[in-house]
């Protein structure tokens, strides 16, 4: 027996977590959403999600064949992002845009970057980005059965301030992506992560309450708790702040440097929101934020512990 | 009050209930007796006998080699067999005394002093020459920890009673049944140092120690105990300190640049033994447990048993390990031979049936930030260890890659399965290596 132990460097023992089991609470998080915007939009959204989840799927799959690499489908990260592409989609956009969409997430932002934690921007947004300057007529057109068409925040913007009732855009009962309407659902699936400790408040609540403080001071309307309220359930906020922004291998991996990110998103957001031609802002804001964070980690890097304290003569 | 603590750290799987409510047990040994020369950071020993000469419990059977060394005790009388390269935990050859046990246990006399009377030059050297070293782990000699260049400024006395490490219950056992000799212990070492106030630090998952040792030093002006927060590594050397005083030291600095001295349980146990009963360093608890062995305890150890005997003693193993572990499961060697010696600083033999490293794939890396969060030396392990991949020592070293203290936290937490702490371990070996080679 003398020969038959396993010998390895310490540490000897591994936590419970794995990509895959994180991957996973991610995918439980997303369903409050995803379930609600099918409730909302209907049949055609459930089949969005379907083929947009399974053309991420499979271009993984598929890559992973071409390239001779080990298949990496098994941990999840495809399905989520192919999820959140999903939900970042109008309700009506035709079948092969969630195709087309999947495809490029992985492919062109993950995989072609050396795929799981590689790539520089969110996939999901850098898709969704993709097609909105491609087939932006498709991907604005927010049109269905059960709402004329404008999101909240672009009645907001067009200024015609009655017909943007907050409480339907609390529940979701508006116009917009999939699974972006309904702030309580997205709210529910962010506690979940929160409490499986996947996600932390420290991107989301800095890019909230930065985002607020920007608009309080810029917006043009003072302290106005209602048009506050509007701005943060009226559109890509939420899902942004809690699914998007705190994406692992896009935001800063340094404490400080998270915060930095947050606020710079919260700014970004205003910006876009309030002097941008769109009524939305969000994706634009996280994709640029995206790019900058190699540079907030250099700014932000963490002091050693002990760091800068000085030796004493008690050395011999 | 805020319970005393650091940022960082784990809460792995404790482990400390197999073996934690069984009282200590003595080992008599039987057969050959392996006394490395190297049980201790510094020069190794030098051999004071030769091969054919009859030795007796307590013997001094080789010398310090230099300041920072410590000499070695025979802990049984017989005969020197052989002085020859032995197999230790780490894998190493060393070169070792070999006794053969007559099992007469004939025993050399000790003169016991009263240590109130012992002035300082005194009680180091009574400490140097039992061949006192850390007991935790380390092995760092304890005359030299003691005899720091401004004992004045001393202010802080450290007991390190945390034994944060998984399954190891040797210091609880130690502080439950022999508490008045770590006391004791502990007043010799504040003889050293008049401006210093002793502190026992005990995390706080043992609470009927602190209990006990609080009624104790009830009437000692100069100690109190503290308790800790429960969480790996909170007795790491740098986090005690700064749990216990607040003050932070460096991987370049020494505890006294902090004003203080760090010793552990069994150490001070040892110090005790050394001045007021004028015994050498022969004994030590060891902890042999694990889900492999069938009864876990803690076993009175004299140093020189081989690994076998612990385990025979502990009943033997109840299913095959699938690795045997010296120490924690956070920083302890993993053994591939078990036909090792018990040395100065083994403080645990822990059996396991399942091996969780080889069990888990390493997977590319997401960039969660638990390493982050978890890493007690405040730095950012998962990039460290890509550079330790790359082998780039310059952005290693400037990204603070030396300030790392190979806890263990960032591979314990990692989902991906990463060798954190194993890839940034040996760069660290690589830097300071070459900085050896440079001068």
């Amino acid at each position: 027996m003398a020969s038959m132990l396993k010998v390895s460097s310490n540490p000897h023992v591994r936590s419970k977590d794995t990509t895959a089991r994180i991957m996973q609470y991610v995918v439980i998080a997303l369903m409050p959403a995803t379930l609600f915007g099918i409730w909302n939009f209907g049949l055609h959204a459930l089949l969005l999600v379907l083929v947009t989840v399974a053309a991420a799927v499979l271009s993984e799959y598929i890559y992973d064949r071409c390239m001779k690499k080990k298949n990496s489908i098994s941990d999840f990260s495809a399905v989520v992002t192919g999820l959140l592409l999903a939900l970042n989609l109008p309700p009506k956009a035709p079948l092969w845009i969630g195709i087309l969409g999947g495809m490029f997430a992985i492919i062109v932002v993950k995989m072609l970057f050396g795929g799981l934690g590689q790539n520089f921007m969110n996939p999901a947004l850098g898709a969704r980005c993709f097609l909105m300057i491609s087939f932006t007529s498709i991907m604005t057109n927010f049109e269905c059965d059960a709402y004329t068409g404008a999101t909240p925040l672009a009645v907001i913007k067009s200024g015609a301030e009655g017909s943007a009732e907050l409480l339907d855009m609390f529940i979701g009962r508006t116009a917009g992506t999939i699974g972006e309407t309904s702030t309580i659902a997205i709210l529910a699936g962010a506690l979940f992560l929160l409490i499986m400790k996947v996600i932390d408040l420290r991107v989301p609540c800095s890019y909230i309450v930065s985002f607020v403080i920007f608009i309080l001071i810029f917006g043009g309307r003072g302290f106005d708790m209602t048009y506050i309220a509007q701005q943060l359930s009226g559109g890509g906020l939420m899902l942004g702040a809690f699914f998007m922004a705190t994406d692992y291998a896009t935001r800063p991996i340094t404490k400080n440097g998270q915060y930095l990110f947050g606020i710079f998103l919260g700014i970004m957001t205003g910006i876009f929101r309030l002097f941008g031609p769109s009524a939305e802002g969000v994706s634009y804001a996280i994709i640029l934020g995206n790019l900058l964070v190699p540079l907030i980690e250099r700014v932000t890097k963490p002091t050693a512990f002990g760091k800068g304290k000085r030796r004493s003569a008690q050395h011999g | 009050m805020a319970r005393l603590t650091f940022s960082g750290g784990v809460h792995p799987y404790d482990g400390k209930d197999l073996s934690k409510d069984k009282p200590m047990k003595e080992i008599i040994p039987h057969g050959e007796m392996v006394y490395p020369l190297s049980q201790h950071i510094g020069a190794p020993a030098q051999p004071l006998v030769k091969k054919g000469d009859r030795v007796l419990t307590g013997q001094k059977i080789a010398e310090a080699g230099g300041f920072v060394s410590a000499p070695v005790y025979a802990t049984v009388s017989g005969t020197v067999k052989a002085i020859e390269p032995r197999r230790v935990v780490t894998g190493d050859m060393v070169n070792s005394i070999i006794v053969d046990n007559d099992e007469l246990f004939e025993e050399v006399e000790y003169t016991p002093h009263d240590y109130e009377k012992l002035d300082k030059k005194e009680i180091i050297e009574l400490i140097r020459e039992a061949g006192v070293v850390g007991m935790g782990g380390a092995g760092f000699p304890t005359h030299v920890k003691l005899s720091p260049k401004e004992p004045e400024n001393i202010t802080y006395v450290i007991a390190n009673c945390a034994e944060c490490e998984p399954y190891l219950t040797s210091d609880y056992r130690r502080m439950l049944e022999e508490p008045q000799k770590l006391i004791d212990g502990l007043k010799i070492i504040l003889r050293l140092f008049d401006n210093a106030q002793g502190v026992l630090a005990v995390e706080d998952n043992k609470p009927d120690c602190i209990e006990l040792l609080s009624g104790l030093v009830q009437n000692e002006e100069r100690i109190t105990v503290k308790a800790l927060k429960t969480k790996y590594p909170q007795g790491a050397e740098r986090q005690l300190i700064y749990a216990v005083t607040g003050r932070m030291i460096n991987s370049s600095m020494l505890p006294a640049d902090a004003g203080c001295v760090v010793d552990n349980v069994d150490t001070i146990v040892a110090v005790y033994h050394a001045v007021a009963e004028g015994r050498p360093l022969m004994n030590r608890i060891v902890t042999v447990t694990g889900d492999a062995v069938n009864d876990p305890r803690n076993f009175y150890v004299r140093i020189g048993m081989n690994y076998n005997d612990l385990i025979a003693e502990a009943g033997g193993f109840k299913t095959e390990p699938e690795k045997v572990i010296s120490g924690g499961p956070m920083m302890g060697f993993a053994l591939f031979d078990l036909n090792v010696p018990t040395t100065k600083t083994a403080s645990a033999l822990l059996c396991l049936t399942k091996d969780e490293v080889s069990a888990t794939e390493e997977g590319p890396c997401i960039n969660c930030g638990r390493c982050v969060e978890v890493c007690p030396g405040r730095v950012v392990p998962s990039r460290l260890a890509d550079m330790a991949r790359r082998h780039d020592e310059e952005a290693f070293v400037a990204n603070d890659g030396m300030e790392c203290c190979e806890c263990g936290c960032c591979s314990y937490i990692c989902p991906a399965k990463r060798q954190l702490t194993q890839s940034i371990k040996s760069m660290r070996k690589t830097v300071l290596n070459n900085r050896k080679n440079k001068k």
